[in-house]
């Protein structure tokens, strides 16, 4: 099998990704959307090392799991907070920064 | 020469009594006066020993002086602040002393109704102790100093009355004007000190003669500039009638006896810069008969009292500097019509001042008349001044003005006869105006205001005035007896002192025609202003010459048009272009931030998805970038 086509399912699932975090309100949907992006980004990676022969896009694989692992740790720490204290988890709400 | 340890107590005392008023403040208002006046006294007295002991000494002996410390050290220059005593300075330090403790003692009771009259009797002790710094100091840069001081003090005492703002006006005027002098005299110490290495007058004098004549001329025609700033000359006399604006003393010891007659004392004191520059002695002696002329004119025209006699001192004044510019033959005689002057101008304008005293500060010559039964005292003292400066023997002025008359006769030429033509004129003029002052004043028909009870003054006002008009009457026959004050200057002058035995016109002839001008001038008035009614208020249809006069000759529209708008044009460009240029480029750099500020924060609006749409934007472009340049 061609293993291109790997590489444009990971580009279609990385702009799915990408659009979910622009126009998504919810903040676990972005967040998931935000999941979809790096597995795409893996997908790649691990596409380019089969694509290569060599092990170097495996490794960076793994050491996305782990970095997104610890990320939806506290991204999800982070997010059950804010919805404990606003009672929403929608990320517009959340826009004190501006003032 | 020989030094000594007693001539800083003639200014130390002053001093003291300036610092202990103002320092003591309230503290001090029972007594100050007192103390004041008692340390002009006092300054008096050791001025009186310093002449004793100098009368012991032989001839060549006299000057002595007395280091106070070492001012300036610098490499090979230095210059001390030294005093220096000799037959001069002691002149001046007698009638500056003397005339002063008059004028204080006249204070007392002048200023007894003012609430501020212990600051008056500190700024006139400070004026005593810098005129008496001024007049010691043994080079130009300690001359200056005390040239500064009196300036300050004359400043601060046109103010006195500053809540007035015409009075505050004056005295900023005064100050202004001076200060252009005050940069001549600047400008002629930095010129001896470039050119002959020395600022004192010992050394100067003696590099004078082998100095290069460009050299002496400059220096010259700056401290003439000097001279003229603080002497009220033309063209820097515009302040001088203005001045008139402080109280009456100030201008009867500042503005006539003293401190307007520093120039000829500095022309006196630089005879040898002068001797050595024939162009700058030209120059002085122009200044002089100008101005003795355009005061004795401006003189005719003036109904306020003491702006009339302010005319009158301009005029005298230009007469000194005459004298002093005719070279060695007139130093002597600039002297001594100094001292007479100073004798009795101070007298008339203390006459002036108690003639205000009694008509309840009525400056206007025409609403007085008639005071001669009123105050006699008065009448009778400013009568003796005004026959001294009138020069009607054997008053005083008699003897000094008809030696300046003569000299300018003698001084050779074309110019002798001009000058001595000129200085007839002026006492013609002279006698016009004075007299008319006589008789608006005092013996024509009153013309009060209903209120007024003009009364005498008390005696500590009329005591000074009566010693006044002692020296009035007797200085002059006393300076000339034998030649007497000019022998006794000779020594500061030179080889070349003493006047010339050669006349154009025989002496007796030049006092005949002094005289017969005088008369004139006292007969014009006499027909003008005793025969006819005289109007309260100052008739609008007279000639264009007397409404030029009454405006001083347009001096303060000349230096309006010519300095004053210029120089506000000048700031007012000046302010415009840093407001609006440099200003305007800094405000410009903060409303630049500000503006971008206010465009780049609407990109800032704390949505985390628009946040996140940037970065994809961004990454997008940048891939788009690298891809564009890979290919």
């Amino acid at each position: 099998m061609n293993p291109y086509n790997y590489l444009y399912l990971a580009g279609l699932l990385f702009t799915i990704g990408a659009i979910g975090v622009v126009v998504r309100r919810n903040a676990i949907v972005i967040f998931m959307c935000v999941e979809l992006m790096l597995n795409a980004a893996n997908l790649a990676f691990v596409t380019f090392s089969r694509i290569n022969g060599t092990l170097d896009g495996q490794v960076t694989a793994f050491f996305t799991m782990v970095v997104a692992a610890c990320e939806v740790v506290v991204g999800l720490a982070i997010i059950v907070a804010i919805y404990r204290s606003r009672r929403s988890a929608s990320v517009d709400d959340a826009s004190l920064l501006k003032r | 020469m020989a030094t000594s340890t007693s001539i800083v107590y003639l200014i130390a005392l002053p001093l003291f009594g300036a610092a202990a008023l103002l320092l003591g403040g309230r503290r001090t208002n029972k007594w100050g006066h007192l103390l004041a006046t008692s340390m002009s006294a006092g300054s008096f007295v050791v001025g009186l020993y310093q002449l004793s002991l100098m009368l012991d000494r032989a001839t060549e002996d006299r000057a002595i002086t007395q280091k106070l410390f070492t001012w300036i050290s610098v490499g090979d220059f230095n210059v001390d602040a030294s005093l220096l005593l000799d037959q001069l300075s002691i002149c001046f330090v007698l009638l500056i002393s003397g005339v002063g403790t008059l004028i204080h003692i006249y204070s007392i009771s002048y200023m007894a109704e003012d609430p501020d009259r212990r600051r008056f009797f500190a700024y006139l002790n400070l004026f005593i102790a810098a005129m008496l710094l001024l007049v010691l100091g043994d080079s130009y840069l300690n001359l200056y100093v005390g040239w500064e001081g009196v300036g300050l003090a004359s400043y601060l005492l046109i103010g006195f009355w500053n809540k007035k703002p015409a009075y505050a006006t004056a005295s900023k005027k005064a100050f202004v004007m001076n200060r252009v002098g005050d940069m001549g005299l600047s400008l002629a110490i930095m010129i001896a000190f470039a050119t002959l290495g020395t600022t004192t007058f010992a050394g100067v004098s003696e590099h004078a003669h082998h100095a290069s004549e460009a050299a002496m001329t400059a220096i010259g025609i700056m401290l003439l500039i000097a001279a003229v700033g603080k002497s009220a000359q033309f063209p820097l006399q515009a302040w001088l009638g203005d001045a008139m604006a402080g109280p009456t003393p100030v201008s009867a010891l500042i503005h006539a006896a003293t401190m307007v007659t520093a120039g000829v004392y500095l022309i006196v004191r630089s005879n040898f810069v002068f001797d050595a520059a024939p162009t700058a002695q030209l120059l002085v002696v122009i200044v002089g008969a100008i101005t003795l002329l355009l005061g004795a004119f401006i003189g005719t025209a003036k109904d306020d009292i003491k702006k009339a006699l302010a005319a009158s001192t301009m005029s005298q004044i230009g007469y000194m500097i005459l004298g002093a510019g005719l070279g060695p033959a007139g130093y002597a005689f600039a002297i001594m019509h100094l001292l007479t002057h100073g004798f009795f101008k101070a007298g008339m304008f203390l006459g002036a001042g108690s003639v205000m005293h009694g008509m309840n500060d009525e400056v206007d010559m025409r609403k007085f008349g008639g005071l001669r039964k009123f105050m006699p005292i008065t009448f009778v003292t400013f009568g003796l001044g005004y026959l001294a400066i009138l020069g009607v023997p054997p008053f005083a002025g008699f003897y000094s003005k008809d030696l300046i008359i003569e000299t300018a006769f003698d001084s050779g030429g074309l110019q002798g006869p001009l000058l001595g033509t000129i200085t007839l004129i002026g006492a013609a003029i002279t006698a016009f105006y004075m007299t008319r002052v006589m008789i608006l004043t005092f013996t024509s028909k009153a013309r009060w205001d209903e209120d007024t009870h003009p009364h005498e003054s008390p005696i500590l006002m009329w005591l000074p005035m009566v010693i006044l008009a002692i020296g009035s009457v007797s200085t002059g026959y006393l300076f000339t007896r034998g030649d007497s004050l000019e022998n006794w200057l000779s020594p500061v002058f030179g080889e070349h002192g003493g006047h010339s035995k050669e006349h154009l016109i025989p002496p007796l002839v030049v006092s005949a025609l002094a005289l017969l001008s005088v008369s004139i001038g006292v007969s014009i008035a006499i027909i003008k202003y005793q025969r006819n009614e005289i109007d309260r208020i100052a008739p609008a249809n007279v000639s264009i010459f007397t409404r030029l006069a009454r405006r001083d000759f347009g001096q303060d529209a000349i230096n309006e048009t010519l300095f004053m708008r210029p120089g506000q044009v000048l700031t007012d460009v000046l302010v415009k272009s840093d407001d609006k240029v440099i200003d305007g480029a800094v405000r410009g750099i903060g409303r630049m931030a500000i503006g971008s500020g206010a465009v780049l924060r609407k990109s800032q609006s704390g949505f985390a998805r628009s946040y996140a749409a940037f970065i994809l934007i961004g990454a997008i472009l940048m891939i788009a970038g690298i891809w564009v340049v890979t290919q």
